[in-house]
């Protein structure tokens, strides 16, 4: 390992080898197995969930309903929560509810969740593409100059940049884009995005810009230490001297060696990113407002709104397994050595 | 006429300045294959690299020229440097699983390599695939071209990159120590393919290697380098029987050959470092012969020859040149008294059997070994016998006394009995605790022994090996391998054990420093009656150790017998192919007198 | 470093690895640099109750009113001094950041150990349960908990170490697993060390430095994670002085009186950053410490 990734390692050590698993048994396609072991990822995080909202508290009702607590109101709620029933019966209703697409109804304005959640999740979804879509070649490009420079002045600038931003808290860097672009220094930005949630935020484009503006500044650090640290990596290696005493020109070693063989760690590292974007974005929506599935996480967790936290927090976690099933498809692709193995 | 002229070679680090390779001079001839021989540290490896205009990190050419064909390689940059290597000079690395892309087939690389020089237009690249693939000893079936490299074999590995250096037919090749880790059989069809190559295409050689026995049968010429110079070059049978340098002959004196039983003699003291080096000839303190002149003043390479030139004051005086190999009579020992037996050993890893069904029993002061290539099962039954194989069925016993195959069911005596020691002195000690710490380990076992009179043994077990007391504080970093071995060692004496078993323990060292710990195992063996298993895949290395040889195949025991007579009758097939494929320096000298 | 450094160096110690990465990242500026940031916010943060002068939740004038003698600070979306809160509002945070990453960082520890030198089951097990945890990204877990159960501090450490432990555990996993391969913990095994020996006293030695950068990495996460909770209101409660709090309630004055706003930003950002670069130091000293040994 070179020096800077060894601050990454939390995040390059969670990449793991999606075939590990015994060669032996190859009755079993391994990315049936993959996929298999996803839905029971998420089966272990609903129970999770429902453990922590529905059985935790106690008594839900109570923690719901808070000081205006009557014994009527709470026998009500009780009831249409379930809760009289025995956990493991609840639990089954609940999930069995959440396979066929049913999530409820709102507590607080009686609005099935589900017609809360998508324009919501549709939002939030834009906003973490635009991200994505900015960041990633960014981060490519700030790497690779970073490592072809290596421990050159442009490359401990980008170093200590990232560094920096790697270490800030997403909602001190969205006010500080506050302070810069909407505000006292420059006002060009609106420091907030609401607009109604019904409406795609691809037709509130301004809206978009600071909250995007952040994620990238918040995620980029981290995706350009992975770029940088993991073609150090490919340069570094054999293959790449090898290639250069071969008398192979330096561009095709750049881009058909190093890149392409520093590309699996990029991967997971942008999988892990994406994932981290359904956390991260809580709080960048909270600081622009912007109507996203932050927002009404938040708003659903101020409001104690049981059916509407458990909706938002599974489809928060689904989007971490999805994302990291889709990663590692792409990374066996990506990796001769282990598209054979189970195949 | 010589096609590749090396003269005043100069490589040093960056930052020191201290010179890592000094004033390189020779020549390789056409078709020629010049071998260049040292232990590590000599420099042999830079030399190769900076033939093609290459240092690694940290160190830079500084002076001297590389000319083939009339055009000095060190004289071009950029593109005009590219496109010499490869097309001019080209490379055959020492780790070709290494050296491969993972991400790119064979077919690629070999495209590849051919594109980087020659313009493509119109190629039948089919036929000249195929070319390539037959010219390295290779052919396209099962679709050898679609293939990445982890789906080739080690063998195979090496021969792409060999067909990648030939390529496009350069003038020099140089090869980097090349069959490392190949099996001996594999070495010697490479080596055959090499020579077959050379001679074809014409091209000047460069082989480097720290295995003297390889080169005698491969090269015309042979370079001897110490300390980043050059010490001797000559031909081959030249420096072989009417060596010139003190270096050369107390290296070939640390060689041990299949073909007689020879006496080690280690060479005392160690190589200089880099930046160490002394004012006068490096090799001064570490030779017998050594004068006052020798300390002040560096030699120069004087002619002793037709061709043969050494850097030694001494190197005219005729009289030295003895030959260096002592020959020793044959081990004789009567296996009367049976210390540890196994009988019916099965075990394996990851729910596969490796070894099967494997029965052997060592004598009291017996040095037994087991000989086997890589995959035969020799490391997994050593390791069964120890305890450490989670699925091992059979019986043991230990001095005719029943041994549980599972190392925590063993009483203390049995396991302070039967002591393994490692194989990589890298990763044999941990690099967090001291010398004394790992040595006292195993004692910590015990109930109530005393912390001084463990102290006691700890140093009493690093004086047997050879180090001082001044080692315990010490950390495995601040060790040189050697004596890392030695720590392993002393690690298992400490136990005041009945057996040692012995896993490949020298493979990782120089062939000296080989020599040392083969003189220490023979010391404890004569002194305390210890008994050895020598897990090894070195047939030249049991010739001299052992009183008794196992040669394992695919977990079967193919032949057994007492050293001398299975490694000059050899009666299995396979036995005998191992021995006819392992190199000899023996026979020159034979040959020669 | 070349060589004769080296040799110099190997023969003024023995010293332990620890003491030789310290040092070696001590030369590095940007430890420097971020030991005197991270030192500056926690003394603050320490001894900040000591320096104040009066109550912090005492009103001391109109809301949002600029620095000025009696408040350097000015006041805050109450008129309350801000300075005065500043000086109180770092103690909890700290704290509530340290106990979260110890108690992470420890659990972590034992739950990667123990599944990288198990067999393949339980070191299965043990990680998909992590994995399971991991599939929260760290804020929602937190709020979710939070929600329910109300804005406990204790809860709010323990969810928090909570987050923690999966990225802790595969880092560790991952470098016991690297450890176990080695020959020298064979050797141990071959002398039926029992197997809680071998983690303690062969493996954990060689953890230690990368987990120190790894603590740093969560120490920083953890200040981030704490403060964006109280700033999104479900961390310390009102009236009672903190830093995330602060930035939260004066938001709305961040134009009138950004001083309200900026100090306690810059105070979680300079101890975030801080800490980071000192973790990037050792980071830096580890590697340059293994190459000296690799030569």
């Amino acid at each position: 390992m070179t020096s800077a990734e060894s601050g990454l390692s939390e995040r390059t050590n969670s990449i793991s080898n999606p075939v590990e698993g015994s060669p032996r048994r190859r009755v079993v396609p391994w990315w049936v197995r993959r996929i298999g072991g996803g839905f029971l990822t998420l089966f272990a995080v609903s129970i999770l969930i429902f453990l922590a909202t529905q059985v935790l508290p106690g008594d839900a009702a109570k923690s719901i309903l808070g000081r205006d607590a009557t014994p009527e109101k709470l026998e009500a709620l009780r009831a249409q929560l379930g809760l009289n029933r025995p956990a493991l019966e609840q639990y089954l209703d609940w999930a069995r509810n959440f396979v066929t697409g049913d999530f409820g109804l709102s507590l607080v304005n009686n609005r099935s969740v589900e017609e809360l959640l998508v324009p919501r999740a549709m939002n939030t979804i834009a906003l973490a593409l635009c991200a994505i879509v900015i960041a990633l070649p960014l981060s490519i490009l700030l790497g690779s100059i970073s490592a072809a420079r290596r421990d050159g002045p442009l490359d401990q600038g980008i170093s200590v940049t990232s560094l920096t931003f790697n270490a800030l808290p997403e909602f001190v860097i969205g006010l500080g884009l506050v302070v810069l672009f909407a505000t006292s220094v420059m006002k060009i930005f609106p420091a907030v995005s609401i607009f109604p949630p019904e409406e795609s935020a691809f037709s509130n484009p301004a809206a978009l810009v600071l909250p995007a503006f952040a994620l990238v500044l918040a995620i980029s650090p981290y995706l350009i230490r992975l770029v940088r640290a993991s073609l150090i990596d490919a340069l570094d290696s054999e293959y790449v001297l090898t290639a250069r005493l071969r008398g192979i020109p330096e561009r095709r070693i750049l881009v058909n060696h190093a890149l392409r063989n520093s590309m699996v760690p990029v991967v997971h590292g942008t999988a892990l990113m994406l994932a981290y974007l359904a956390g991260g974005i809580v709080v960048i929506e909270y600081v622009f407002r912007f109507p996203g599935l932050g927002g009404l996480l938040l708003e659903a967790v101020s409001a104690r709104d049981l059916p509407l936290i458990q909706a938002t927090a599974l489809f928060l976690a689904a989007v971490y397994v999805v994302v990291n099933l889709i990663a590692d498809l792409l990374v066996v692709r990506l990796t001769p050595r282990l598209r054979g193995v189970g195949a | 006429m010589s096609r590749v002229v090396v003269s005043g070679l100069q490589v040093a680090l960056t930052s020191s300045k201290a010179d890592v390779v000094t004033d390189a001079n020779f020549t390789i001839g056409s078709g020629e294959i010049v071998g260049l021989v040292g232990e590590s540290g000599s420099g042999k490896t830079t030399v190769a690299t900076a033939m093609l205009g290459h240092t690694r990190k940290g160190a830079e050419i500084v002076h001297g020229s590389v000319t083939i064909d009339g055009v000095d390689i060190l004289g071009l940059t950029g593109g005009a440097l590219r496109s010499a290597r490869g097309r001019v000079i080209s490379y055959v690395p020492q780790d070709p699983a290494a050296a491969l892309d993972p991400c790119m087939t064979v077919g690629r690389h070999l495209r590849e390599a051919v594109k980087a020089h020659e313009s493509t237009a119109g190629i039948d690249w089919a036929a000249r695939l195929a070319e390539l693939l037959q010219d390295a000893g290779l052919d396209d079936i099962d679709g050898l071209l679609d293939r990445y490299p982890h789906e080739l074999s080690g063998g195979q590995r090496q021969r792409v990159c060999i067909a990648i250096a030939f390529a496009c037919k350069p003038a020099c090749v140089v090869l980097d120590e090349p069959t490392t880790g190949l099996d001996v059989t594999t070495q010697a069809h490479i080596l055959a393919s090499v020579r077959r190559l050379a001679k074809e295409h014409d091209v000047a050689m460069l082989y480097v290697t720290h295995d003297l026995a390889v080169v005698e049968d491969l090269a015309d010429r042979l370079i001897v380098m110490y300390a980043g110079r050059i010490v001797e070059q000559g031909p081959v049978r030249t420096v072989f029987h009417n060596s010139a340098h003190p270096y050369s002959r107390a290296l070939m004196a640390t060689t041990p050959d299949v073909r007689t039983r020879l006496e080690l003699q280690p060479i005392p003291g160690v190589a200089p470092r880099v930046g160490h080096r002394p004012p006068g000839c490096a090799f001064a303190d570490r030779c017998s012969q050594a004068a006052d002149r020798c300390r002040e003043e560096i030699p120069a390479q004087v002619m002793v020859g037709p061709g043969h030139e050494a850097a030694c004051w001494f190197a005219a005086d005729v009289t030295t040149r003895r030959s260096p190999l002592t020959v020793r009579s044959e081990l004789v020992l009567a296996h009367e008294v049976p210390i540890l037996q196994a009988e019916e050993i099965r075990a394996g890893y990851n729910g596969r059997e490796v070894v099967h069904g494997t029965s052997l029993s060592i004598g009291r002061g017996e040095c037994l070994a087991l000989v086997g290539e890589s995959g035969s099962g020799k490391t997994t039954l050593a390791r069964s016998l120890i305890g450490l194989s989670a699925q091992v069925t059979g019986r043991l016993r230990l001095d005719g006394e029943e041994m549980p195959l599972d190392i925590h069911a063993r009483s203390l005596a049995q396991r302070h009995a039967l002591q393994y020691v490692f194989q990589s002195p890298r990763s044999s000690l941990n690099p967090r605790r001291t010398i004394f710490e790992s040595i006292e380990a195993p004692l910590l076992g015990a109930p109530k022994s005393a912390a001084a009179d463990r102290r006691e043994r700890v140093f009493e077990a690093l004086e047997q090996v050879g180090l001082g007391p001044s080692f315990g504080p010490r950390f495995p970093d601040q060790l040189s391998g050697g004596e890392r071995q030695r720590v392993g060692i002393a690690r298992a004496l400490v136990c005041e054990p009945e057996v040692l078993i012995c896993d490949e323990i020298t493979s990782a060292l120089d062939v000296s420093v080989q020599a040392a710990i083969i003189e220490l195992l023979e010391g404890l063996q004569r002194e305390r009656g210890l008994s050895v298993l020598f897990v090894t895949h070195n047939l030249a290395l049991v010739r001299t150790i052992a009183h008794r040889v196992i040669v394992l195949r695919a977990g079967h025991v193919v032949e057994e017998g007492s050293a001398a007579d299975t490694l000059q009758h050899p009666r299995n097939e396979y036995t005998q192919t191992l021995i006819r494929d392992t190199p000899s320096i023996i026979a020159p000298l034979a040959s020669g007198s | 470093m070349t060589s004769a450094q080296a040799n110099a160096q190997s023969e003024q110690r023995p010293r332990s690895a620890w003491s030789v990465t310290w040092r070696t990242a001590l030369r590095q500026p940007r430890t420097r640099v971020g030991l005197v940031l991270s030192g500056f916010v926690i003394a603050l943060a320490l001894f900040g109750p000591l320096l104040s002068r009066s109550d912090p939740n005492e009103f001391v004038g109109a809301p949002f009113i600029g620095p000025s003698g009696e408040a350097l600070l000015g006041t805050d979306f109450l008129g309350q001094d801000v300075l005065q809160r500043v000086l109180h509002g770092g103690r909890t945070l700290l704290w509530m950041s340290l106990t979260a990453t110890i108690l992470g960082v420890l659990i972590g520890l034992a739950i990667g150990m123990i599944a990288g030198y198990s067999r393949r089951r339980v070191d299965g097990s043990l990680m998909w349960l992590m994995d399971v945890i991991l599939a929260f990204p760290q804020i929602v877990l937190a709020v979710v908990f939070v929600s329910m159960l109300g804005p406990l501090p204790w809860l709010i450490v323990l969810v928090v170490a909570l987050t923690h432990i999966p990225r802790v555990a595969r880092l560790t996993r991952s470098l016991t697993a690297d450890c176990v391969r080695q020959e020298y913990i064979e050797a141990a095994e071959a002398i039926a060390t029992p197997k809680s020996r071998i983690l303690i006293r062969e493996v954990l030695p060689n953890l230690t430095t990368p987990l120190a950068v790894e603590a740093t990495i969560r120490l920083a996460w953890s200040v981030a994670i704490i403060a964006a909770l109280s700033f999104v209101g479900f961390g310390v409660q009102p009236p009672f002085p903190d830093w995330g709090l602060m930035i939260n309630e004066n938001r709305i004055g961040l134009v009138v009186q950004p001083w309200s706003v900026l100090a306690p930003v810059f105070l979680v950002a300079i101890l975030a950053v801080g800490v980071s670069l000192v973790g990037d130091g050792i980071a830096r000293a580890v590697s340059g410490v293994d190459e000296r040994v690799g030569q």
